[in-house]
């Protein structure tokens, strides 16, 4: 089974319960890797009580299919899951999982991470941190830039050849 | 030409508005060229280039993107997710 999976949702996700879809009895799956993104109650100095993510609905899931599609391109994989929660939520809350499924542990962690970078970059959400001094919008990070430039031009710090 | 505009997260909150419809003039037919035409009108919160970013039809463009009758344009900071 080769399926994509990409949700949009306020919901909450249940990581065990995605890895076994994702495993689906089928017996070509030899690893599953898996990244889950949460709200931390610290950011930059400053206590964070609540964050609120905002996206731009219909190109969050364009977007996250595109990346994925990369993804395939690259690694010999099998199924995608890809969770992103938007709406209010509190520090501890899960934002974000990615789980890749494939033969071997190589394709599936680069694939997991590479999508993960990509996301970072390319996904149209914006965070929202409720902290004491008031309400800010979180900056973009240069090392999320460095991060998805390094799958590109071959030389990759990740990067493993299929099969490893 | 007509578009429809969007702005998202901090820019809308600068520029005080989610969405616009627009006519476009003469001459403006790009991204770009639309970004320098709204400054021009007074939106000068799209006027740092280094934090603006810019989406055609709901895929990632940059700044040469051609317009067309119809697009759905829409102007945002560097996306925060994950």
């Amino acid at each position: 089974m080769s399926a994509n999976a990409i949700s949009v949702q306020s919901g909450d996700f249940d990581l065990g319960y995605e890895v076994a879809a994702l495993r689906a009895q089928d017996l070509r799956v030899g690893a599953v890797a898996s990244f889950v993104g949460l709200v931390r109650d610290m950011n930059e100095g400053a206590g964070v009580s609540a964050m609120h993510l905002e996206h731009y609905p219909g190109m969050t899931e364009k977007a996250l299919e595109k990346i994925v599609a990369q993804a395939r391109q690259r690694w010999d994989i099998y199924g995608v899951r890809v969770i992103h929660r938007v709406g209010s939520l509190a520090p501890g809350d899960q934002i974000v999982l990615v789980a890749v499924s494939s033969a071997h542990r190589g394709d599936a962690f680069s694939a997991c991470e590479f999508v993960m970078d990509y996301l970072k970059t390319q996904a149209p959400f914006w965070k929202r941190e409720a902290t004491p001094e008031g309400e800010r919008w979180v900056d973009a990070r240069d090392s999320d830039d460095s991060a998805a430039a390094r799958w590109n031009g071959g030389c990759s710090a990740s990067a493993k050849p299929s099969g490893s | 030409m007509k578009i429809k505009l969007l702005y998202f997260a901090s820019l809308r909150e600068a520029v005080g508005a989610a969405e616009e419809q627009l006519d476009l003039p003469e001459g403006v037919a790009t991204t770009g060229q639309l970004r320098d035409w709204l400054v021009t009108r007074g939106k000068q919160a799209l006027a740092n280039t280094r934090n603006l970013r810019c989406a055609v039809n709901q895929d990632l463009a940059d700044f040469n993107t051609s317009l067309a009758d119809g697009d759905e344009v829409a102007f945002f900071p560097p996306v925060t997710g994950g």
